[in-house]
């Protein structure tokens, strides 16, 4: 329960974004709160894209984009929960 | 007993295989790898990114993966990211065992591994065009032989 007095917190979600996607978008980590409406990665994605240009740059095309939640790989219909950090980055290339 | 970093800084790839060897004198075999950028097709430098924290974790459960697959006694894996240029260093894995079999095969794995599905990825400058490497298939067929 958080201390009497003061407002619940936004649900948070840490976002993310390495090689072309931090390029495109212009920083490499945010911390948002998006609208409840956004259950899914794919909704996170439509809210982020309303965001700038840089965003909609970066998930023009998700087929070149892989997602993972909470250090996890999965896909864009994976639901998210409050607090989750979410990495969206293109198919990895390894070292 | 394993050992993973990621670093920006170089690494000694002698005191990596020394770090190997143990005082009861159970290891017989120490087999390394070290990855070194090229200079080729006129390449000036690449840039490795890496998401830290699952990049180890992930490497980790592949360490765990070698260690079911083969009697291994220790493990070092050292990668560097930032920017690194034709010469540098990249990457050493040192798998030690108590035979050379165990040791090559789990270091190939482990390297295998590294080079197509670890997380990260490389920006490769060339004259004066930077280009995001694409995932490519040649190494995903080395990776998939050890399904």
């Amino acid at each position: 329960m958080p201390p009497s007095g003061t407002e619940p917190r936004e649900p948070n979600a840490k976002l993310l974004y390495f090689a072309w996607v931090r390029q495109k978008i212009g920083r490499s980590e945010e911390e948002i709160a998006p609208p409840a409406s956004v259950t899914t990665v794919e909704g996170l994605v439509d809210f982020l894209r309303r965001r700038g240009a840089g965003y909609e740059a970066a998930f023009a095309d998700l087929k070149l984009l892989r997602v993972a939640v909470n250090q996890e790989h999965t896909n864009f219909a994976a639901t998210l929960g409050p607090h989750d950090e979410v990495a969206f980055f293109p198919p990895v290339t390894g070292g | 007993m394993s050992e993973i970093r990621i670093q920006n800084q170089d690494f000694n790839p002698g005191e990596e295989i020394a770090a190997l060897a143990d005082s009861q004198g159970s290891v017989g075999a120490v087999a390394n790898f070290i990855g070194i950028v090229r200079g080729d097709d006129g390449m000036v430098a690449m840039t490795l990114d890496h998401y830290p924290g699952m990049c180890e974790r992930e490497i980790a459960a592949h360490v765990e993966e070698a260690k079911r697959r083969w009697p291994i006694l220790g493990v070092r894996i050292v990668h560097r990211v930032g920017r690194l240029t034709p010469g540098d260093n990249i990457v050493f894995v040192g798998v030690a065992s108590a035979h050379r079999q165990a040791a090559f095969q789990a270091a190939e794995f482990l390297m295998d591994y590294l080079k197509t599905r670890a997380p990260f990825w490389k920006l490769e400058e060339r004259n004066s065009s930077s280009v995001w490497v694409e995932a490519k298939s040649e190494d995903d067929h080395s990776a998939n032989r050890w399904k």
